[in-house]
């Protein structure tokens, strides 16, 4: 579904990602782990061209995004982010954020995408907040808010870039636990997180990346209980 | 000090015609301003900076020279240039425009500067392209904050305009001058005058706090 090929993203001078190589089935949930400065947030980025691209290619469906004949649009209609900082737009009502693209870039009409998006307050438990501006959410209610908008575009894959870093520690379990139903609904995911129990739990394979390299990737128990490379086992001795 | 209000009251007529034409050609000031004003600080944000520097240029020149140069040269050269003939009305409402232009597209470049870039980025994970974008998520957040410093430049506009009076424009200024000449008289025409443009700028402000709230409880 996703594939990855020799990737490299500088900034300047800064060589970020030296060579990534990966590949990512459907309906796997992928979670990358690394120390801050390694690279995994550049590495999703690039999945959706949110970050431009230095060398490399990255294929999504079979397609060359980074193609100039490609229409980015129509490619990030189909994959869903969610931001560290929920990005939610302040100026409008929760269902206004969930509506708005899906009436503005897929032209479904008004009343379609207004069942929809309730559906999905339904769905991260949020029905009542519909009419309620982001500002008087609290950051776990955001987040959710911010899911249910990404997936208010029927995505085929689902990004995550640190979607619980930004939250109080109480917040952390009402995120993770529609993540994970979300999982077993069978949704592509490629998960930034530094939620060590979330990538065991509900990860199909946890990549670890230091230094713009993929150092170690394995199932969950494989790459925590015995992890193969130095670099993996000092990063795992300080977060476990 | 005798204060002389009967001859107030005689030039009364005009300072009221004057009131009107000041209000006329601010309010074709802002308007026009403002348009050019974004379209140019739209043009100074274009990432190719060889097309983005005829914005710089223009923005630099109409903010680093004074507003009485500007409108002498295009009352005495460049409206003569087009239509043949000197039109002071016509040299005072360009002459405010292309200057507050300048000043406005600085207000609108800064205003959509400081919408934070997880917005866009939000907006474009979406799928929606960047007209989209602008349209829909970031000029409706920019424009609540630049209401408070575009107020500032309407009444920095308004103000100005009484330097139009140089240019033979018939606002409140030039019949203040022409008060001075005709009496000898110094505090009637300049205080009436002062008065007059210090209620025009109260109630501009007024409106504009009015509109401040407004928009903010939305």
């Amino acid at each position: 579904m996703i594939k990855v090929e020799k990737l490299k993203k500088s900034f300047g001078a800064n060589e970020v990602l030296k060579d990534i190589n990966a590949s990512i089935k459907q309906q796997e949930v992928v979670v990358v782990i690394g120390p801050s400065g390694s690279g995994k947030s550049t590495f999703l980025r690039c999945l959706n061209l949110l970050e431009s691209i230095t060398g490399g290619h990255v294929f999504i469906e079979g397609i060359d995004i980074t193609a100039k004949t490609t229409d980015i649009n129509k490619i990030r209609a189909e994959v869903g982010m969610v931001f560290q900082q929920f990005n939610l737009f302040p100026h409008k009502t929760v269902l206004d954020n969930i509506m708005l693209s899906p009436i503005k870039v897929k032209k479904i009409d008004h009343g379609k995408a207004k069942e929809k998006a309730l559906e999905l307050l339904r769905k991260v438990g949020l029905e009542e907040k519909a009419d309620a501006f982001p500002d008087s959410l609290s950051g776990g209610q955001k987040q959710r808010v911010a899911i249910a908008r990404a997936l208010a575009m029927e995505p085929k894959i689902m990004l995550f870039d640190e979607p619980t870093s930004a939250l109080d520690p109480e917040m952390v379990g009402e995120v993770l636990e529609v993540m994970k139903q979300l999982a077993k609904e069978g949704m592509t995911m490629v998960v930034v997180t530094h939620e060590m129990g979330f990538a065991r739990e509900v990860g199909d394979r946890v990549l670890f990346m230091d230094g713009g390299y993929i150092v170690e990737e394995n199932v969950p128990h494989e790459l925590f209980d015995n992890p193969q490379h130095e670099r993996t086992k000092a990063f795992l001795s300080k977060v476990l | 000090m005798d204060f002389r209000f009967d001859l107030i009251m005689d030039y009364l007529p005009f300072f009221l015609r004057g009131t009107l034409y000041t209000i006329g050609i601010s309010l074709l000031g802002i308007l026009f301003g403002t348009i050019l004003g974004l379209l140019i600080g739209l043009g100074k944000m274009m990432k190719n900076k060889i097309l983005a520097f005829p914005f710089l240029l223009y923005i630099s020149f109409f903010r680093g020279t004074p507003f009485i140069v500007q409108i002498f040269i295009i009352h005495f050269g460049v409206v003569p240039a087009i239509i043949g003939t000197t039109n002071g009305i016509a040299a005072g409402i360009i002459g405010l425009s292309l200057n507050a232009a300048a000043y406005i597209a600085e207000i609108f470049r800064a205003g959509i500067q400081s919408i934070d870039r997880g917005q866009m980025e939000a907006a474009r994970s979406l799928g929606m392209n960047h007209v989209q974008a602008m349209r829909y998520i970031i000029l409706p957040q920019a424009f609540k904050r630049m209401i408070p410093p575009l107020g500032n430049e309407f009444i920095v506009l308004l103000k100005e305009s009484a330097i139009t009076a140089l240019v033979a424009v018939p606002e409140i200024m030039y019949w203040g001058r022409a008060f001075q000449g005709q009496y000898y008289r110094v505090w009637e025409p300049y205080l009436t005058a002062a008065l007059i443009y210090f209620i025009l700028t109260l109630t501009l402000s007024y409106l504009l706090s009015r509109l401040e709230k407004r928009l903010a409880t939305e």
